[in-house]
């Protein structure tokens, strides 16, 4: 809880009526007409969309073990930069999130920078190693309360695994989220196979490899009655497939990343690594399926797999280079040009994607709630009609591996609400929570 | 042209270009002292991340035929993984001025990570990148079949192209380098390609090119090709399931002796071309490698020629239509 006291005056609730927010004591106060400041410092939104706190399904925190790359205070700094109020942090940190140890020490990390709320994710498997499930009960119980577990960056291949691993999640309402991608078929992988491989001369990621683990995963899901999220879905065959569980009342979610929501492979043909990435970018027929499937609600989410690197790793080679791009401060502009100026889906949608939905998935309470009283205080002011150009070194994460070098997008980040503090004001940074 | 990536950058007017000067600087190969001064004076360096040893010789040949100073930089292993970095090492070649890098990498791309990343401003040439690109081994296949065609039609080659020129490129294109920048120069050039292989060494992706597809090496053969060209089957491909045996695959894609004999029987001049080094007895027999067909040796002395003509045009300037001669008159 904090003392502070803003009155939001004229805002935009979700794009549509418009109204003052009052926020004390960490919580939406009152939300109304021409409300009475009472000591409050005022914030002008005229022209302004208030969405509630965006949340991040699949962040890449770095911590502990690549403090180089990032760490969990200049990560989640750049995640209030980006309108975000919570986010899950990946389990693939060194030593990676396994026990109940790690998580607690990331979920402290977070609460300590005061930027977000830190909902680590715990490993499926211990080391990520696919082969024996990790402390998930340790884990749900601990301080961290983690429901979401993933091997991201891994798949858990193996079959058995990933059924007992969905039917044991159950236990605590958790969820798997598994990164799709069969291991076999994508050895040595480089981008996604298909023209533009065949042209380059790098080895393929076929589109099959993610769909034929999505299509074994959502059966499992149904065989065993239990929930799987399909982390950073990335083809057109993905959707259908993901579409065809839904229409059979399995319980499954996707979630996409903005950058596969723009770029395609064809921006291999520069050789810049800095379009290497995990799935990697496909085709604009992917593209724009996803663009679709994102409105009609089979793919549910965005996540950004906010994966930063320092500069060596991505200052060379192709085939040397790690893969990853950066993506919380960019997130809501690219969904605002690639979804809302397309016409796919309007504001109230932008915040069921970002932030209701993930809040949802990943069994977050206090976030992704309506605007409206006694609802925590977690608000994202955008100005939908800022044009500003993407310069990763303005960026307040570490990794300058961002895509959007140079492209000129639409929409920023005002201010940044959570838990009733404004960690974003004004359109830059103010500073974290100190009473978390 | 400022570097020389891929042949896909290459327009037919360059092509032929280049193949004109390779011509010309063949003669001095002929020579009692083989040696032009055009680069006398400026700085070449090869770059050679992975082991080659002809390549490397057919470089420093033409290097050395143009009076140019050579540094040899054997950088093997990748950057990341194994010391100084693709950077630091473009930066050392900056620092020192090299006037050209000739680089060859086991990663796709990496020539056009150097030329386009501004760590060097010198011309950079690709000697092999990953399954990328070769476009000096492409430029020295064209000036081969382009002397072939002239010999039987007993014309000059000079300003010609393989207009109507039927190619069959053989083997793991899927691997190959030389298969995708032979692919997109003699497009340029007008050759009809087909490719043949059998379904798992060819690239997803490979309808969009402009090439014709066969699986069956006979049926392609039948057909009647201009030339054949033989792709190396790397020995390692055996253990990855491409296909089941050494012996299934030189029964099906080798040119076998019964398939030498085949083109004997139906007349017309089809030629052989390999790359190197082959592979005797399994994509290519001893037959059809020693055989009057075979053009593996013109390959070679035409590999010197060609590399002198595109560090002739990258380091002297786009045209020199009479250049090399009469600098190689005023040597005398």
């Amino acid at each position: 809880m904090t003392a502070e006291k803003y009155l939001i005056r004229r805002a935009r609730l979700l794009g549509e009526r418009t109204a003052d927010l009052l926020i004390a004591d960490g919580v939406i106060a009152e939300v109304g007409q021409d409300l009475e400041a009472e000591g409050a410092r005022v914030v002008e939104a005229e022209g302004l969309i208030a969405l509630p706190g965006f949340v991040d399904v699949h962040t890449h925190l770095r911590e502990p073990g690549r403090e180089d790359a990032e760490t969990v205070e200049t990560g989640t700094r750049a995640a209030a930069a980006g309108g975000y109020t919570a986010v899950c942090a990946m389990a693939n940190s060194h030593p990676v999130a396994d026990t109940a140890g790690v998580v607690e020490q990331v979920y402290e990390l977070g609460r300590a920078a005061g930027w977000v709320d830190v909902h680590p994710v715990g490993a499926v498997t211990v080391g990520l190693a696919g082969e024996r499930l990790s402390e998930i009960g340790a884990m749900a119980g601990s301080r961290a309360g983690v429901r979401m577990f993933s091997d991201d960056g891994k798949c858990v291949h193996n079959a058995v695994l990933m059924r007992r691993a969905l039917e044991y999640v159950k236990t605590f309402d958790g969820v798997v989220a598994q990164h799709a991608q069969e291991p076999l078929l994508t050895e040595g992988a480089q981008m996604n196979e298909g023209a533009v491989s065949a042209d380059l001369g790098l080895t393929g990621w076929p589109a099959v490899a993610e769909e034929s683990i999505i299509a074994r995963d959502v059966l499992l899901a149904q065989h065993v009655g239990s929930r799987v999220h399909v982390c950073h879905l990335s083809t057109r065959g993905s959707v259908e497939i993901v579409r065809w569980a839904k229409e059979r009342g399995i319980d499954v979610t996707a979630e996409v990343t903005p950058h596969h929501l723009l770029l395609t492979d064809e921006k291999a043909r520069t050789y810049d690594p800095v379009y290497k990435v995990n799935p990697p970018l496909r085709t604009e027929e992917d593209v724009l399926a996803l663009r679709e499937a994102v409105a009609d609600g089979t793919i549910d989410v965005i996540g950004t797999d906010h994966a930063p690197h320092p500069i060596e790793a991505k200052e060379c080679e192709w085939s040397c280079a790690a893969m990853g791009m950066t993506g919380l401060e960019t997130a809501l502009s690219i969904v605002q040009l690639a979804l809302v100026e397309t016409g796919a889906m309007d504001w109230a949608g932008v915040a069921r994607i970002m932030s209701v939905t993930p809040a949802r998935i990943a069994r977050i309470e206090d976030q992704g709630r309506p605007l409206a009283a006694g609802e925590p205080a977690n608000i994202t002011l955008v100005d939908p009609r800022a044009r500003r150009t993407v310069v990763p070194e303005d960026h307040q994460t570490k990794g300058r591996n961002s895509p959007f070098r140079g492209l000129e997008v639409p929409g920023s980040i005002r201010a940044t609400f959570c838990h009733g503090h404004p960690t974003v004001l004004d359109g830059a940074v103010a500073g974290p929570r100190t009473d978390a | 042209m400022r570097h020389l990536l891929d042949t896909r950058d290459l327009s037919r007017a360059e092509a032929v270009s280049l193949l004109d000067t390779a011509d010309r600087m063949g003669e001095v190969g002929h020579r009692e002292v083989k040696k032009l001064p055009a680069l006398r004076g400026r700085t070449v360096v090869n770059l050679f991340f992975e082991d080659s040893t002809r390549t490397r010789i057919s470089f420093e040949t033409a290097e050395k035929r143009l009076s140019a100073d050579v540094i040899n930089f054997a950088a093997k292993g990748s950057s990341v993984s194994k010391g100084e970095s693709l950077k630091d090492t473009a930066q050392t070649l900056e620092a020192i001025n090299a006037d050209a890098v000739v680089i060859r990498h086991p990663g796709s791309g990496a020539p056009q990570r150097l030329a386009t990343s501004g760590w060097i401003d010198a011309p950079v040439i690709n000697a092999g990148d990953g399954t990328h690109a070769h476009p000096t081994q492409a430029l020295l296949d064209a000036m081969t079949l382009r002397q072939h065609r002239a010999r039987l039609a007993s014309a000059d080659t000079a300003g010609t192209d393989l207009a109507g020129l039927r190619v069959a490129i053989v083997g793991d294109v899927l691997h190959s380098r030389v298969a995708r920048s032979n692919v997109w120069l003699l497009h340029t050039l007008g050759a009809e390609v087909t490719l043949v292989a059998p379904p798992t060494l060819l690239p997803v992706g490979v309808d969009a090119w402009p090439v014709a597809v066969e699986y069956d090496l006979d049926a392609a053969l039948a057909r009647g090709q201009d030339a054949v060209m033989m792709l190396r089957i790397q020995r390692e491909r055996m253990n990855a399931a491409f296909f089941p045996s050494a012996e299934e695959y030189a029964r099906l894609w080798g040119l076998t002796p019964e398939r030498l004999r085949a083109l004997e029987a139906a007349g017309g001049g089809t030629a052989i071309l390999h790359p190197g080094p082959m592979n005797r007895g399994l994509e290519i027999s001893s037959e059809a490698a020693d055989s009057d067909r075979s053009l593996v040796l013109d390959q070679v002395t035409n590999g010197v020629s060609v590399r002198m003509a595109v560090l002739y045009h990258l380091l002297t300037g786009p045209q020199a239509p009479h250049g090399p001669d009469e600098e190689g008159h005023h040597d005398r």
